[in-house]
Formats: structure tokens, sequence, C-alpha cells
């Protein structure tokens, strides 16, 4: 039996991140006129969950992280109110968002969360999976740059967040770094250790092109909810583009719920337009996914690049050697500060 | 030289390392360590070098405060358990470090506000958190030459050198940072963001501070004020160091720090951890040497 046979009759939960990773792309600018745009759009195909937050989610309005022109509590107020059937998520990560943000972001109208901690880290997020729960909010326990932990590893952190409370565990690709056996491997592990009412879900970025077939390779692992995003609006390449990624499931058999055309005509018609810059596998983004670099350091780089004289890409392959993960976003500008120094390019910081 | 004897409450990685401290002060010496796991290594580790150690908590110390004569108590071990630690010590006119995120007491940043919390013989002093001693001195070097509107940190921390008590409870570890920065660091609204990196081997702790200053910055002022305080936190964490900055971009100051640590319980990379063990030594040592001197005199709180 080939593998596009035993999908058939699948049921995938898609969730959109182009009002949240999108964010990142669009510098956090996204006005609230315009999410709503978006999200109605998103909701009127069908899309079961919208994630609306600044790009770093609750919390995430900083210097570190840049200001949107609206709040969370703003952004999230304006969309839920207006959903017919689709259920507006949000990002929070410990260390920067809290728990009086979630009420708040509840009490606006967020239903749904992504408790997001590094791959490894899952230990610093009991307190906010077991407040959403209490709120009665859909968790999902996200482990983030899952590159950096093996499936033995990942399979613990992932048991860690579902006895916090978690309903769903994800295995994130936020450098984009993965290939289809990377996710399978992380996937299948999830799936042994966690209990079987336990759902999996998968988050791509699309740095090396591989947004789609690691998503089918998470689900025939065992996952069933994934991540994407109309147009692929997200930091770096982009996430799972998720018009494609339905159309894709439509071929194998399986089951989303939406209208296949009227999110091409959402992505075509509505996101495209709103783009700052194309987003493609370009030299800094295939320089993240190769690298195994954070997907938000992107734009980040490249305006460090401006003020220092050393190359996007150099600046990126250096914070992949040194390790950095989400969040550190402080150490791009000292990255490039030192490495500027270093080739005696003083006086440009 | 008389010294005055302490307790240190809690046997993680932040009261070890406070022994080794303790152990090198002039004026202080480290006598109890009390823990709640009787086959913790920790108390061990504190029998080995030295100590008395009780595992049935605050209420195993309580009847050798007055033989053996404790004045100061450093608390490391949670927010939920200090106050009551806090009363019953206060109450044998024991002073408090407090190493928790509780913040009953007044926050203490040594080289800011120190020799204010020694005037008033307070009983219980605050130590914010390792975030807090790495970038409070740093924005109030520059609030103190102009106004601060805003001020945002990012502590990066080692994951190795991040204990279970401050993981399970960030939310804490981020409000009281938060505050601090207003209130000890003086900007008119703060932000604290940390980030725990698992990268082998372990990262130095890293420190970014923002501040955005309400008028034009005075690019010369601001810089010499934050090399001076860089100097004043050097005296007690030598390996206190500024890596990048600060620059200016608007009315944004930026400054990157580094903190290494002297390496006496962990490796040098958790100067999170140093920068804590440190100032809390620092504390107790002032407070120590006026009450050595005669100056003040700590007095026993009533019972309520």
């Amino acid at each position: 039996m080939s593998e596009t046979k035993s999908l058939q009759g699948r049921k995938v939960v898609l969730h959109d991140m182009c009002l949240r990773d999108g964010m990142h792309a669009k510098r956090e600018q996204i006005g609230v006129e315009q999410m709503v745009k978006v999200a109605t759009a998103l909701d009127d195909a069908g899309v079961p969950y919208i994630q609306v937050t600044h790009g770093a989610g609750l919390g995430g309005n900083s210097l570190q992280h840049g200001f949107a022109p609206a709040s969370n509590e703003e952004y999230i107020a304006a969309v839920a109110s207006r959903m017919k059937q689709a259920k507006v998520s949000v990002l929070l990560i410990p260390g920067l968002g809290t728990m009086k943000e979630l009420q708040a972001a509840f009490d606006a109208g967020a239903r749904s969360v992504h408790v997001a901690t590094h791959c490894t880290e899952a230990d610093t997020s009991p307190q906010h999976i077991a407040f959403a729960r209490k709120l009665g909010m859909d968790t999902t326990g996200f482990l983030m740059m899952a590159h950096l932990n093996d499936p033995a590893g990942i399979a613990a952190q992932g048991k860690l967040m579902e006895s916090y409370g978690a309903h769903t565990v994800y295995v994130t690709d936020s450098a984009g770094y993965m290939l289809p056996e990377d996710v399978r491997a992380r996937v299948a592990a999830l799936r042994e250790a966690l209990d079987p009412a336990t759902e999996i879900g998968f988050h791509g970025h699309h740095n090396l092109g591989m947004g789609i077939a690691n998503s089918i390779a998470a689900i025939e692992a065992g996952a069933t909810r994934i991540d994407g995003s109309v147009a692929g609006l997200g930091a770096g390449a982009g996430n799972t583009p998720l018009e494609v990624f339905a159309a894709v499931c439509e071929r194998m058999g399986m089951e989303t719920g939406v209208d296949l055309f009227k999110l091409m005509d959402a992505a075509e018609d509505i996101i495209v337009p709103m783009m700052d810059h194309l987003l493609r596998v370009d030299r800094e983004s295939l320089t993240l996914g190769f690298a195994g670099v954070y997907s938000t350091f992107l734009l980040h780089a490249r305006r460090a690049a401006e003020r220092t004289g050393v190359s996007a890409r150099d600046i990126l392959v250096e914070l992949g050697r040194k390790k950095m993960i989400g969040g550190q976003e402080d150490m791009i500008m000292d990255t490039a500060m030192t490495m500027a120094k270093a080739r005696g390019l003083e006086g440009v910081a | 030289m008389k010294k005055i004897r302490c307790a240190l409450i809690g046997s993680g990685n932040i009261g070890t390392d406070l022994i080794y401290k303790i152990q090198r002060s002039l004026v202080l010496e480290p006598v109890w360590m009390v823990g709640i796991d009787p086959a913790s290594e920790g108390l061990a580790r504190a029998r080995e070098m030295g100590l008395k150690t009780t595992a049935e908590g605050v209420d195993g110390l309580l009847p050798h405060v007055l033989e053996d004569g404790i004045q100061i108590a450093f608390d490391a071990t949670s927010a939920y358990v200090h106050a009551e630690n806090s009363r019953k010590l206060n109450e044998l006119g024991v002073m408090m470090i407090d190493l928790t995120p509780a913040a009953i007491g007044p926050l203490c940043v040594p080289p800011v506000n120190l020799r204010e919390h020694a005037d008033r013989v307070e009983m219980n002093v605050n130590m914010i958190s390792c975030a807090g001693q790495a970038t409070i001195p740093i924005v109030n070097a520059v609030s103190r030459v102009q106004g601060v509107g805003y001020a945002e940190i990012v502590a990066s921390l080692s994951s190795k050198s991040v204990g279970p008590g401050t993981r399970a409870n960030l939310d804490e570890f981020t409000y009281t940072t938060s505050s601090a920065i207003e209130r000890v660091g003086g900007a008119k609204k703060g932000k604290a963001l940390a980030i725990i990196n698992p990268a082998e081997p372990p990262l130095i702790m890293r420190n970014t501070i923002y501040c955005l200053t309400e008028d034009e910055p005075d690019h010369v002022r601001i810089t010499e004020s934050i090399l001076q305080m860089i100097g004043e936190v050097q005296k007690y964490v030598p390996g206190y160091r500024l890596v990048n900055g600060p620059i200016y971009d608007g009315n944004k100051v930026s400054v990157f720090m580094e903190v290494a640590g002297l390496g006496d319980y962990l490796p040098r990379y958790a100067g999170n951890l140093d920068i804590m063990t440190a100032a809390a030594t620092r504390t107790a040592e002032m407070f120590a040497k006026e009450i050595l001197a005669g100056k003040i005199k700590l007095k026993a709180t009533e019972a309520v």
C-alpha cells in the first residue's frame, strides 16, 4: 500500500500563523483593520484556528522584539468578535509572556494557546500550561528549535508538557532545518511516549523548501495538527504555505474542512499585496535553514548588517555556531559588533 | 577578628555557592545550613564544609538560633515559604537576606541603595533576581544622569545554571525584576525578559540593557556614568564586563554585558548565580561591619 493511500480519510486540523508568525515578516507592523480583513477571509474559508498576536506572542511588545501598532488585547478583541467559526489562538513564551497577559488575552476572546519553550526547557512552562487549562483553553505545548534535541529527548520534553496539562504537543522546526526523516523520527517518538488522547502537531518553516513535505511526514508519523500560513507569511522564508498544503491534503484524500479556492483567493488577493518583501528562499533565509538558525533572526541580521558592515549571512552563520536560540535577538547586534571589531570595521556601531 | 554568625536556608545551587562566599568573608561565618531533604547532596556538602545542618526546615534551626548566636540568615528557598521563614527568624532578632522573588522587604542592589538599607537597619532586604543584580546598576547609571521613561533588560542564562525553583516560577522572576527596574533602577516603566539557553559548553551569562531616555541622551555623561558603575559592581563581581556599547540610537541607549562567575560551586559560566550570591554577601557584610563596630543593633520584631 502506498503512503498516499494510507492517509486517505485522515483528519487534519489546520492552524494559521500569518497574523502571528507573519508579524515577524512585517516587522510587527500589521494594523488592527488589516488583521480583521485577513482573519475574516480565513474564517470564511473554514480555517479552524487563527493565531493572532505580536510575532513574539504575549508580552512581545518590546525593544528586543519591536513594538506593534496595537496591543495584543486590541488585536484579539477585534478579530475574535468577528469570527463565525474560527477560534483565535495566541503564542506565549514563558520568560517573555506571563499568566497575567494570558488572562488578558482570554478576556479579549482568545480560546487556544501555544505555550512555547526551547526544545530542552519544557520545565519552564508548568505554570502557564496549567493556567491555560484552568481558563478552559485549547492548550498546546510548543517545543521550539526541535532539531536541537533528539527524538528521545523531544519525547521526554513532550511528556513533561503533557503532565502539566497540554492537550497537544508540537514539534516546532523554528529554523526550517529539518528534513522529513528528522520530523518523522521526532513525531513517532512523541506518539510512542504520549497518552493516545494527546494530539501531536507540527510547525514548519520553509527555509529549505521542506514545509509541505515535512508536514506530510509528521502526519504519517501520527500528527493531527499542522501550522501553516496563507501565502507562507511568516519568519525566514515563511511558514508552510497553508493553501498549498491544503491542496496537497485534498489530493491525498485528507480532510481539512477548508475551502481551497477561498484560501487561494485570500493568499493572492489579501496576503501577497501586504508583503514588504517577496517571501522566498533567498540567500539569507536559506542560510537560516542550512545553519539551523531561528527564523525570526532574519530581518534583525539584515539591520545589524547595515549598521556594522558585516554581511547578514556571516552574522547568521556565527549565531548558529554560537547556538543562539529564539528570544536572543539582542545577541544579533552584539555578535555583529564583536565581528566588526575583529575585522577592523570600527566606528560603524 | 570577631565574625557575625550566619544561617543559610535552602541547600540548592544558591545556598551551596553562598557557603564559599561567606567562608571567605572577613566578617561573616557560615554556621548552619537548613534543608528539607535528609538525603540531599546540598546538606551533605554543607556538613563536609563544616556547617551544622538540619533537614527539618527553619523549624529545625529555631531552637539553635540564640545558643549559636545567629544574627543573619540568607533565604534561598522559594517565594512561597519565605514570609514564614522571615517572620520566625525576625522574632528572634535575626536579619534576613531574601534571595527568593518574595520581596517582602525593600529591594537591594548594593551599589545603588545598600547604604540606605543599612542606615535604616532593615530586618529583611530582598536581592531581587540574578538578572536584576546584573542589570539594574546600569539602568540606575543612566537614570541618575537623566530621566529614563522605559528600561528593558534581557538576561540569557545557561540552562545548567537555572535551578528547578526558578524554572517552575518564571513569572515571579519576571514580575519581581520588572518592578525593581522601576523602583531601584529609576525607570518610569520596566520590563524584564529571560532566556534559558542549553548550549554546550554552557554560555556565560549575558545581559542586554536598553534604556529610552526622555530627552536626547547626553552620550558623554551617560557613558562615563555607566563605566563608573561597572567599576562599583566589579568590586564584588570581578567578572562583570562590558562587551559592547553603550551605543546610542536616537533616545535608545543599549549596553551589552557579560557576567563570569568566580567558579566557586558552579563553573564560571554561571555568572547569574555568582552575582546573586556575591550581592547578598556584600549586603550581609555591610550590616555585619556596622554591627561589629557598634553602629547598628538588630532588634527582634514583635511576635504577632
